[in-house]
């Protein structure tokens, strides 16, 4: 029986099989922050263990970073604490470490594949569950826990029972204004927040291979959502091509060999997958949620669902519509908003921007909304500028911030403040996610744009008639 | 050794019936930024216990005294979804439960719990039903989980079910020992797999 391309990569990567136990799991690449990493680094510490392959490790600061001002310390002392615990481990341990002002600085999932740290067929872990964003190279990359941090640091490996297997096929054309996130948030609305829990999904079909890089990493990053370890999509050309000639990625022989053995990266016509399911790209519009997990989404122009239409506890439904303050059967188009958030790793790479200014540029922010544009590293606050976007930006009364994870899970100032409502590109409508008592609706960057100069939710396929 | 080991545990339990429960509830992002592990009980589930001047919801089952000292919580289904902090299972822990039961679990939160001894009971839907009803007419009611046997029981009832959980994570919650113990005394044969790796 043939093998999927999670079977290959997988089986490369076991150093060994325990008796009625997972499997002992190598790992290629390893990025920490400044949030899931000190207490590992305490680990090791109060075991009198040290850190085995230290140029296998990638230090970034994102998680708790302010995006204003950066070049002034952190205000606060806790943040301030973690950053400066960060940077001394590194230094420590030998780690390379791109702390706050650092060139490639950015968040985790954008700076690793910008840098070519990123390569198909690797096994890539971070103390973060959209480390499956890595994915999109046909790498396995999931995020893991404090004590896994601790057991990469200490051994490069961790212990991991082998996920079943799930291909999601999506074939056709994708409509107009539809873009990679829609499709995410197409997906999982139909398999629920827990669908694909238990497994580790590979994306296929016409959808994905017309994707760009970006697009696919999008894709990938919101795998989670739907319960699953991590999603892949196996490297072809648009991947090799994206790779080529980035600062840390193989080079002249090198790179030859990687690519021999990157093309046999695809799953064989015989592989077998514990599910497997097939979705049409022309049933996808720009989605948006209405409640507090990822799955409740809907096509924009759609009404919220009433709890007789959906799977699940009824109360659960309930309570999540009531902490939204929406009702059931109501439209979203239209509903006042008052933050729009731009950025993440789901959503924070050039192409968002661009799609972002494709809507915004000749047109005016509504005075009613705050918004935050937030880049993920400093080469796409680089390529903005190379591109004159941020002139578009300004002239249209919007600020481009410094870059971090910011309002995705506004671990630093940037949080919406109680009952306010935000149209956000991030990964989660959890419950205050965004802040205490703040309401989050996930959409594309398109959506996030035609809301910001509506001030209300927006079909952003209206403005791209006009 | 990285916590206390668990055998057989009896306790009355906390009932959450809800659907869904994550990671971003059971510990809020904001208190995510300790440098050591300490504290995270008081922020277990800190929005849903408290209001935004502080004061104890008094309707959230983990402020009702009926449930004080339970070391057993049972979540309602896909509970742990969502961010693979494993501050979340260091809170149930530092709270002072020892096991979770729920008819699913998200993946990376089972995973997390295992690792900081933490043990998650997965039981069939109707088993799950049964253990809320039992608890919403008694809140005394007692739950026995026997990790040794594999069984989750209803002590007043005797009626059980069987959980699974793979002999590896069993030896390890009854010992105590955790996987970097394991993973410390095969570092040669890491060593030589690593040697043999030519891309990356």
């Amino acid at each position: 029986m043939g093998k999927t391309l999670f079977d290959k990569v997988w089986d490369a990567h076991v150093v060994r099989k325990v008796e009625d136990g997972p499997d002992v799991f190598f790992i290629d690449r390893h990025f920490i922050h400044e949030v899931t990493s000190p207490v590992a680094f305490v680990g090791l510490k109060n075991r009198g263990i040290g850190v085995m392959y230290p140029e296998k490790t990638f230090a970034t600061a994102d998680h708790n970073t302010p995006t204003w001002n950066q070049h002034l310390p952190v205000a606060d002392p806790l943040s301030a604490k973690q950053l400066e615990a960060l940077a001394n481990n590194a230094a420590e341990y030998g780690i390379s470490h791109w702390g706050l002002g650092h060139e490639d600085n950015g968040i985790v999932h954008i700076v690793g594949p910008e840098n070519g740290i990123t390569l198909p067929g690797a096994t890539i872990v971070c103390g973060d569950s959209h480390t499956s964003t890595h994915g999109a190279f046909g790498a396995i990359a999931f995020g893991i826990g404090t004590s896994e941090v601790e057991m990469v640091l200490s051994t490069q490996c961790i212990m991991q029972p082998k996920p079943k297997k799930m291909r999601i096929n999506i074939n056709g054309k994708l409509g107009f204004g539809v873009t990679p996130k829609d499709v995410a948030l197409y997906i999982i609305s139909q398999q629920t927040t827990s669908g694909a829990t238990g497994y580790f999904v590979e994306y296929a079909g016409e959808v994905f291979e017309n994707m760009s890089m970006e697009g696919r990493m999008t894709v990938c990053n919101l795998s989670i959502e739907m319960g699953a370890r991590g999603g892949m999509i196996a490297p072809d050309e648009t991947t090799f091509e994206y790779i080529k000639g980035r600062r840390m990625a193989p080079k002249g022989a090198d790179w030859d060999k990687a690519l021999a053995y990157w093309k046999t990266l695809k799953t064989d016509d015989d592989a077998v997958f514990d599910a497997e399911y097939t979705y049409d790209a022309a049933d996808i519009e720009p989605m948006i949620t209405y409640g507090t997990n990822p799955g409740m989404g809907i096509g924009v122009t759609q009404c919220i669902p009433t709890a007789d239409q959906v799977e699940g506890g009824k109360e659960t439904y309930k309570k999540s519509l009531g902490y939204m303050k929406f009702n059931e059967g109501d439209d979203m188009l239209g509903k006042p908003v008052d933050f729009v958030f731009l950025g993440s790793c789901t959503n924070g790479r050039i192409e968002d921007f661009r799609a972002f200014c494709s809507i915004v540029e000749g047109r005016q922010k509504a005075d009613n909304i705050t918004a935050w544009l937030v880049p993920g590293s400093h080469k796409v606050v680089d390529q903005i500028k190379a591109e004159g976007l941020d002139k578009i930006l300004t002239e249209a009364g919007f600020v481009l911030r410094e870059p971090g994870c910011s309002a995705c899970l506004a671990m630093n100032d940037d949080k919406v403040p109680a009952g306010k409502l935000a149209v956000s590109t991030s990964n989660r409508n959890f419950e205050g996610r965004q802040g205490p008592g703040s309401r989050t609706l996930l959409a594309s960057p398109l959506v996030a744009a035609a809301t910001a100069v509506e001030g209300v939710v927006t079909d952003p396929r209206v403005l791209i008639n006009a | 050794m990285a916590y206390d080991k668990f055998e057989v545990l009896t306790s009355t339990a906390i009932p959450l019936p809800i659907e869904n429960v994550d990671t971003d509830q059971i510990i809020p992002a904001r208190f995510l930024k300790a440098t050591e592990r300490v504290g995270f009980g008081e922020n277990f589930f800190r929005d849903w216990r408290y209001d935004a001047e502080g004061n104890p919801i008094a309707d959230f089952p983990l402020n009702d005294p009926k449930y004080a000292g339970s070391k057993i919580l049972v979540g309602g289904k896909n509970f742990g979804s969502g961010s693979s902090r494993e501050h979340a299972a260091w809170s149930v822990y530092d709270y002072g439960l020892r096991c979770v039961i729920s008819s699913f679990f998200a993946d990376i939160f089972r995973n997390n719990c295992l690792n900081v001894g933490v043990l998650p009971v997965q039981v069939s839907a109707e088993f799950a039903q049964k253990l809320f009803d039992a608890i919403e007419a008694d809140p005394k009611t007692e739950i026995k989980v026997d990790l040794p046997n594999q069984t989750v029981t209803l002590v007043a009832t005797g009626e059980s079910e069987s959980f699974d959980i793979n002999g590896y994570k069993k030896g390890n919650m009854l010992n105590g020992f955790d996987d970097i113990d394991y993973l410390q005394n095969m570092k040669e044969e890491i060593r030589a797999f690593e040697a043999k790796q030519e891309i990356y």
